[in-house]
């Protein structure tokens, strides 16, 4: 187990910058999530701390001992590909315990102790068959024993359940969290999925364009997020999110937008104009039309069975999502009111940084309470 | 499938096929045809309609003469030799090659200079070059102080089989390179990524995973050039068509054929090299289990 820190760590490839100075402290035995868009660099940034490509800048360390110039061989990390990576000509008991077998450890322990990890990860009746006589689960289990039989001071996940179905990744994703719970290892999981990042993760890391944009809890990403951009990263269906016309002196301000949107706020902290709204589509609810702050026109609906989503058009560019537990009444192409409670209205400012506005404050107290009352570390 | 289907199938492949297996007719099949009919008579080369039918006598004969004998060997021996250094040396380039090193594109392109030269043209060049006289090789070594006089690469009994075997390996390694190369290339880099973060030793990743993982494409490419080595001819008859010491069993059929007008004696000797070739080419196949192999690949 170890704590692993990057120091202003960049990353080019041909002058081209990837990862651009990045801090982040990971504490021993704490499960972390990168998280971003496709090419902002959560993999390249997985493969900087596993020494499988150097740095360009900055310092890596591991368990306090730097590693910056230490080869991967020598980092005492254990990496789980997105394409499981098997030796596709060795039997599972071999890809398991090939690691082992350099150790100079008796081949009565090397089989003993990859029984044992193969009966956690209940591969034991595989144990002769080749990766491709294998399910995609059963490869995944297979590649996680791979990196468990090494001890490994570190697990480093880039994208480990994306290639499975949807309920063979819920199942795993409750292994890995239980696995976490056991060993206690520091986890550093790179995920494109939502659910995978907020259930498993003590912190997630989002990342953008190689800047670390925010850190925090799953809940703090969630309440309160630092910018625009983390906002509609978090969450799903994303946030909605519209430009208002601001006017006003001081910090009160009044904003209007489409769909007739008027609000009246008073921005507390930062002093910028605010240019955005947003509003996550779990918090609106449909009314009649004109009681609501907003109106538009109901486009579609799509029932998944537990929940609903209504699409409400607000004019030609704007479309919102709501998030309903039942079908609402209203039908297609009729008029809709949309409502939402002041401590759910987010604003941000010109460059995407958050206000926070006098409501707001009731929305972070409650995010605070939740999270220490939901004992989760922050 | 439905049984009509499947017939419309096979009569389209039978007429995709068709054009193929009437130009193999012509080209490979009738000649071969031929040299097996005629290996069973007596016919002669300046008259070849005049002939009787002997039997298996000219294969007897050819298995009889000590020659022949000594250009099989000349051809087994030149064939493992020359295969193993081209497999190991070709090997050892493709990994090399492998690397992301700076300006690998251009060394790529220029190792396959030497199999681009014609064979007859690379053996006269190389003729010049281990000139005795005028050779550059023998003017090297005599400028280091190395020999006081030029060696007879090409005339000294002993040395002319190392001499075509080391044209043939400068010839044809590019060719292993080339093969190996596009084996190393079907390995998934994150396959060797994650034995190098498991801390597998460099020389354990390359004897257990890279070998492995290669054995299809060296074994494809064994097999290609053991079965070329075996019928080897134009290297050997270039340099030195008159020596015993390279005979190959290819020059040994064409002199029975041409030099001594022999089609029936001539033709039995092709038989056999034709069926030299053939039995070690199973032998290969089964060996490596390359059928079996190449749907193994990762
Ligand atoms: N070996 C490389 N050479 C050049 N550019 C690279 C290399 N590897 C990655 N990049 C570039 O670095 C950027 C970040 O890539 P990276 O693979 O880290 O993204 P990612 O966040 O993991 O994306 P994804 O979610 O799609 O996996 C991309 O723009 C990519 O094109
Ligand atoms: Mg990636």
């Amino acid at each position: 187990m170890a704590s692993v820190e990057l120091k202003s760590v960049s990353k080019s490839y041909g002058g081209n910058p990837v990862i651009r100075g990045v801090d982040l402290a990971i504490r021993d035995g704490e499960f972390i999530v990168f998280v971003g868009p496709s090419g902002c660099g959560k993999s390249t940034l997985l493969r900087l701390i596993a020494g499988l490509v150097p740095v360009t800048d900055g310092e890596i360390s591991i368990g306090g001992e730097p590693v910056t110039d230490v080869p991967a061989s020598k980092r005492g990390i254990a990496f789980v590909f997105q394409s499981y990576a098997l030796y596709p000509h060795m039997t599972v008991a071999r890809n398991i315990g090939f690691a082992l077998e350099t150790l100079g450890l008796g081949r009565d322990a090397v089989r003993n102790k990859v029984a044992e990890v193969a009966k956690l990860l209940k591969v034991d009746h595989l144990l002769a068959r080749r990766p491709r006589e294998l399910s995609g689960g059963q490869r995944q289990r297979v590649a996680i024993g791979r990196a468990l039989v090494r001890k490994p001071e570190v697990f480093l996940f880039d994208e480990p359940l994306s290639n499975l179905d949807s309920d063979l990744r819920m199942e795993m994703r409750i292994e890995i969290a239980r696995l976490h719970d056991d060993i206690g290892t520091t986890m550093i999981y790179v995920t494109h999925d939502q659910a995978e990042a907020m259930t498993l993760a003590d912190r997630i890391v989002v990342l953008n364009h190689g800047v670390i944009e925010q850190v925090g809890s799953p809940q703090e990403l969630y309440h309160t997020p630092k910018s625009r951009f983390v906002a509609g990263f978090v969450g799903s269906p994303r946030m909605n999110f519209s430009t208002v016309a601001a006017t006003g002196i001081g910090a009160d301000w009044l904003l209007s937008g489409p769909g007739g949107l008027r609000l009246e706020s008073h921005v507390t902290g930062n002093r910028s104009t605010p240019a955005t709204v947003g509003v996550r589509p779990e918090a609106l609810s449909i009314v009649a039309p004109g009681s609501g702050r907003l109106d538009g026109v109901l486009e579609r609906i799509e029932d998944l069975g537990h929940e609903h989503f209504a699409y409400v058009r607000l004019d030609a560019d704007n479309s919102w999502v709501v998030r309903l537990p039942a079908r609402p009444r209203e039908d297609r192409d009729t008029k809709v009111g949309l409502s939402f409670r002041d401590e759910d209205l987010f604003l941000f400012d010109e460059s995407g940084a958050r206000l926070d506005h006098a409501a707001s404050h009731e929305r972070s107290a409650a995010a605070l309470a939740q999270t220490s009352g939901g004992g989760i570390a922050a | 499938m439905s049984v009509k289907l499947a017939r419309a199938d096979r009569r389209a492949a039978w007429m995709f096929m068709a054009p193929m297996l009437v130009a193999m007719l012509v080209v490979a099949v009738w000649p071969l045809a031929r040299t097996f009919y005629f290996s069973f008579t007596d016919a002669y080369l300046d008259d070849p309609t005049n002939y009787s039918l002997i039997g298996f006598e000219n294969y007897l004969e050819v298995i009889g003469d000590r020659t022949w004998w000594i250009a099989v060997r000349n051809t087994l021996l030149f064939t493992v030799v020359s295969v193993a250094i081209e497999t190991v040396l070709g090997l050892g380039i493709a990994l090399l090659i492998n690397q992301a090193i700076p300006g690998r594109g251009l060394v790529r392109a220029a190792i396959l200079v030497p199999w681009a030269i014609p064979v007859v043209v690379a053996t006269k060049m190389w003729e010049w070059m281990l000139n005795d006289q005028f050779g550059v090789l023998n003017q090297v070594l005599i400028s280091m102080g190395l020999i006081d006089h030029g060696i007879a690469w090409t005339a000294n009994g002993s040395l002319i089989m190392g001499v075509v075997i080391f044209i043939d390996v400068w010839m044809t390694t590019p060719f292993m390179v080339l093969l190996i190369l596009a084996g190393l290339q079907m390995i998934p880099g994150e396959i060797m990524e994650a034995a190098e973060v498991d801390g597998i030793p460099a020389w354990k990743r390359f004897w257990s995973i890279v070998l492995p993982l290669l054995k299809p494409a060296i074994g494809v490419a064994v097999l290609f050039r053991v079965l070329d080595a075996l019928r080897m001819f134009d290297l050997a008859y270039v340099l030195a068509a008159s020596s015993e010491q390279v005979m190959t069993a290819s020059i040994y059929a064409r002199n029975r054929l041409i030099s001594f007008q022999e089609l029936g004696i001539g033709s039995a000797a092709s038989t056999w090299v034709f069926l030299l070739v053939a039995f070690v080419a199973i032998l290969i196949i089964g060996v490596l289990r390359l059928d079996r192999a190449a749907g193994e690949a990762p």
